[in-house]
């Protein structure tokens, strides 16, 4: 293996390990989130968010690492959005849990990888059609929040953090 | 608030945030190492996955295929990230005795019975569907939840919206009623 694929596969380990401690790999927690009852998994991901969000954006302001924004199409976002949360729902994991689900024992998680691995495979077909209707609709690039509000970022990350932590007060007060 | 669960587990809060450090980490050791900032993602390596599977049967299918020609069919570092969450996830459940061989699980049992054929078929559409859409979308809960929310990318704000507030919509369609 080369030196890239040795650091994702560390990378991956440290990253299945926090998911399983953090309990979000179970098909139980995706529902219980998606029900509104048990929101596990928001709690998992905001902290994430709000902790990486300080460092990756401080790394990028001195130059250290670039960001890589997805593009804003419009299209692709709205309708490919659409899809993956009624897939979500029906099998109960997204791409990276689907994986870990596997390695704690929940061996179900075989038929949704072997769904999306066809998923991946439709889309591949579909692609060229994709490009000329969906994909083409309006495309607005690769946009930052702050590039597209015109205010610095140092002024949305405070509001967001702060809007975060509400949510999660407003969590545990509700136990959910 | 505890830092752990009744069953051994973290605080989501305390995973989460670590994870964060690992994210920050991680963008970090790939400038570093691999000369480029890469993003913990998921999904694009199913498609590469998809793409080996068929090299095996129509190699020249996948060389003419303009999507796998794009995201380049080889075996990379999010390929292996992916391999290393098997792992992890196995490490920290047999460590903290969470592991369980689970056919159906819980909730769906409540919901449908204890039918394997059942839940493996729901759990293969909803795998189509939503690979299909997370490449049209260009990223899943990794690639947008995480990486793109830590970036402030407006993408991922609606990609966000639109995964949770359609998988809301239909869960409850699907488990809000009771079994009849």
């Amino acid at each position: 293996m080369n030196t890239g694929q040795w650091l994702g596969l560390v990378t991956g380990v440290f990253f299945g390990f926090l998911l399983q401690k953090g309990r979000v790999l179970r098909f139980d927690k995706q529902i219980g989130a998606m029900l509104l009852k048990d929101m596990t998994i928001l709690k998992f991901m905001l902290s994430a968010v709000l902790v990486g969000m300080v460092g990756i954006l401080l790394l990028s302001n001195l130059e250290i690492i670039t960001l890589s924004h997805k593009p804003m199409n419009v299209g692709a976002v709205l309708l490919g959005g659409a899809l993956f949360g009624a897939g979500w729902a029906l099998m109960g994991f997204c791409p990276g849990t689907s994986l870990g689900a596997l390695g704690e024992g929940r061996w179900h998680a075989v038929f949704a990888i072997i769904g999306m691995v066809v998923g991946a495979a439709f889309y591949a077909e579909l692609y060229p059609f994709l490009k000329s209707t969906v994909l083409a609709w309006k495309d607005y690039g690769k946009l930052g929040l702050p590039e597209a509000m015109g205010i610095s970022q140092w002024i949305i990350v405070p509001i967001f953090w702060a809007g975060i932590i509400a949510l999660f007060f407003w969590f545990e007060k509700k136990k959910l | 608030m505890k830092w752990k669960t009744d069953d051994g587990g973290w605080s989501p809060y305390l995973a989460g945030a670590l994870l964060g450090l690992l994210a920050i980490a991680s963008v970090l050791a790939t400038t570093q190492f691999l000369g480029k900032t890469s993003y913990l993602g998921a999904s694009t390596t199913f498609v590469r996955a998809a793409g080996i599977l068929e090299q095996t049967i129509a190699a020249n299918h996948v060389v003419s295929n303009e999507y796998y020609t794009k995201t380049k069919v080889h075996v990379d570092w999010q390929f292996m990230l992916v391999i290393g969450i098997v792992l992890g996830a196995f490490i920290s459940s047999i460590m903290d005795k969470s592991f369980r061989l689970e056919a159906v699980p819980p909730k769906w049992e409540e919901r449908f019975g204890p039918s394997i054929a059942k839940r493996a078929v729901w759990a293969f559409v909803g795998g189509i569907i939503a690979m299909i859409g997370a490449r049209l979308a260009d990223g899943c809960p990794s690639g947008h939840g995480l990486s793109g929310m830590m970036q402030l990318s407006v993408s991922s704000l609606v990609a966000l919206v639109m995964f949770f507030g359609v998988g809301v919509l239909v869960a409850r369609i699907v488990y809000g009623r009771r079994a009849s």
